[in-house]
């Protein structure tokens, strides 16, 4: 295209403008990214090989729940070291907008699965021994000013009847990773199952195992998932990035809420392009007839004019990738536990750059398109 | 030899007969130009006058391909032009049309050089002899060495300059000039016309040009009226004005 020198020329035209349309261009690949690569990691193939720690849900859901005797079951298979459950109890605090995970614990087995979660002992033994016991996360006790031994009373509505239960704080339990997640309520499952309608007693919520060994991580998850095949209770084994995925759908369509907010990024994006692209043209109506004039063809003044929404398209567009590369690990940190973790793959780049040729190419074409129809004759006669 | 009486011979190099041109604005029918006939010869220099709305520009359009007529037609070098589809007319007017418009004529934000180039992109030309072509149509109109200018870096007398020289490095048939002195004052005017009468005295251009101007129109071979549709000689007009101004 001999006419490169022409497009160039007149992306540099309006320089404030194009430095704009090329900066929204840019965050807002930069969201698109983040969206897909939010999206992939709740997708993202459950590859359990490596994983010490796996999760068993019940195969129909995470809101279903399975006999609490799978315990000592999968206890029995060899390469797990221990099992220890957990029982969603999703009560309120106060108010409904104060939202942390409260788990109804297995006390005896807890602390060997999550050795990460330190509780001093003293405090440990106190919660062992109150059935009423209850322990927070740092996070968690901080944000509402909880002092051991204060009486937390807790809303709930999902097992029978609503009623207030109220806990003893013996102790709170912290990270040692800076980015850990501090911010969960435990108590005993005893007073749980004793305190729930028949229908919900000896159940589990879902299991956690820890193995004796990573590499036993695909052959455990295979015996797991086969034992209790054609069982009324099927089960589903997974990795615990998998099992917080699916977790993280519980509190919404994800995949729906990733695409609208998606499709309005696409549709903001081509308007803002659009426009930019539009103003141009009209600008130019006289020097686009003058080219035409001087024979000039309508399919090149097209390619001109998309030409220069490609240059946009492709500037804003490595520009956000290259903004999505650089936050997308730090974001992948700051969300920890509550996503998996986030990965910008080769693949999602060349998405990112798709997408921009796309909206590229959508944005110029209607006002490419406007530029090719022009006729001349009317466009020297407007001035 | 320029007509306007339909009865020049087939070896004129523009050739219009029973030109019409009839716009629709509303239920009204306006009838701009009315079986137009026209001669022009090669290395004729012509000039058209009329009242402001008289079709002037329409005829030039026309004349240039950039419009096509209701009925009759025009011929060029052979070429009949009037039924020519979009994209053929197009590489037609490349090859045989450089057009000098009053203004919109250089694209702001490529220098004198690039501006004067642009026609030589539709062409195979090689870089080195598209360089070539414009150094010396620049030379022509004696701004060789502003080639590296922007259009506004130059007065609006030497933007119609380089305009001239972008409508005559690709070497076409013929020059159309709409008001190509409208915007300039009168040592700028005469400068271009001085430059337009070398083109055709020198270069042996056939030139074209619409002017409201009587001084720029005096520069020409001949100075064509537009009156109700139809060409007249400026001669047969005053004639025409005077018996109308007996009668
Ligand atoms: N696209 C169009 N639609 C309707 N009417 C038109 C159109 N183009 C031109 N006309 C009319 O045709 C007539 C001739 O217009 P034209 O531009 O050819 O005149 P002109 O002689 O060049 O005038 P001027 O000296 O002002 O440039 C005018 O009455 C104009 O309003
Ligand atoms: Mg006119």
């Amino acid at each position: 295209m001999k006419f490169w020198r022409l497009i160039v020329a007149n992306l540099f035209r309006k320089k404030v403008r194009l430095i704009l349309t090329i900066g929204s261009f840019a965050i807002a690949l930069l969201l698109f990214t983040f969206l897909a690569v939010v999206q992939s990691a709740f997708n993202r193939g459950i590859d359990i090989a490596g994983a010490d720690r796996l999760v068993i849900i019940n195969r129909i859901g995470l809101i279903q729940t399975m006999p609490i005797s799978y315990g000592d079951r999968v206890r029995a298979i060899p390469g797990v070291k221990y099992v220890t459950q957990d029982h969603w109890f999703g009560g309120v605090y106060q108010d409904e907008k104060n939202f942390f995970p409260q788990f109804a614990i297995d006390v005896d087995n807890h602390r060997q699965v999550y050795p990460e979660f330190k509780v001093p002992d003293d405090q440990w033994k106190t919660f062992v021994k109150d059935q009423q016991g209850a322990i927070a996360g740092a996070r968690t006790a901080r944000r509402f000013g909880w002092k051991i031994g204060d009486r937390i009373p807790i809303k709930n509505s999902l097992y029978g009847a609503a009623k207030t239960w109220e806990f003893n704080l013996d102790g709170i339990y912290s990270t040692e990773k800076a980015d850990g997640d501090e911010s969960q309520f435990w108590f005993h499952w005893k007073n749980f199952d004793e305190n729930v309608p028949a229908a919900v007693k000896s159940t589990a919520g879902w299991y956690i195992l820890k193995l004796d060994s990573p590499d036993d991580a695909v052959r455990v998850a295979k015996t797991i998932d086969a034992q209790f095949a054609n069982s009324s209770y099927e089960t589903k084994t997974e990795t615990e990035s998998a099992f917080a995925a699916s977790f993280a759908k519980q509190f919404g369509n994800i995949q729906f809420l990733i695409v609208s907010i998606g499709s309005v990024v696409f549709f903001t994006l081509l308007l803002v392009t659009g426009n930019t692209m539009a103003i141009s043209v009209r600008e130019r109506t006289g020097e686009l007839a003058v080219l035409k004039a001087i024979g000039v063809t309508d399919r090149s003044v097209l390619f001109l004019v998309l030409g220069e929404a490609m240059m946009i398209a492709l500037f804003g567009g490595f520009l956000g990738l290259l903004l999505a590369w650089a936050a997308i690990p730090v974001l992948s940190v700051a969300l920890n536990g509550l996503l998996p973790p986030l990965l910008l793959s080769k693949a999602m780049l060349s998405l990112g750059l798709v997408f921009a040729v796309f909206v590229g190419m959508v944005s110029g074409l209607i006002p490419g398109i406007g530029a090719m129809r022009m006729r001349v004759v009317n466009a020297l006669r407007r001035v | 030899m320029i007509r306007v009486d339909g009865r020049g011979d087939s070896k004129s190099l523009i050739q219009v007969r029973g030109l019409t041109k009839t716009y629709r604005r509303g239920g009204e029918e306006i009838h701009v130009l009315q079986r137009l006939n026209l001669d022009v010869d090669k290395g004729d220099f012509v000039a058209f006058m009329g009242p402001s709305g008289s079709g002037k520009t329409t005829l030039l359009n026309l004349l240039g391909g950039l419009d096509v007529p209701s009925a009759g037609g025009i011929t060029v070098d052979g070429d009949e032009i009037t039924h020519m589809s979009g994209s053929k007319l197009t590489h037609w007017r490349a090859r045989h049309v450089g057009f000098i418009f009053q203004m919109y004529n250089l694209i702001p934000v490529l220098t004198a050089f690039q501006n004067v180039e642009l026609p030589l992109l539709l062409t195979k030309l090689s870089s080195s002899e598209r360089r070539h072509h414009v150094e010396t149509a620049l030379s022509v109109v004696g701004l060789r060495e502003r080639m590296n200018h922007y259009p506004r870096q130059l007065s609006g007398g030497q933007e119609q300059r380089v305009t001239i020289a972008r409508a005559i490095v690709s070497d076409p048939t013929f020059l159309l000039c709409d008001e190509p002195t409208g915007d300039l004052d009168r040592k700028s005017a005469d400068e271009i016309m001085a430059l337009i009468e070398e083109l055709v005295g020198k270069h042996g251009k056939t030139v074209l040009m619409v002017t409201h101007d009587p001084m720029v129109a005096a520069r020409a071979h001949t100075t064509l009226h537009l009156d109700k549709g139809v060409l007249v000689e400026a001669s047969q007009l005053e004639q025409g004005v005077v018996a109308g101004g007996v009668a």
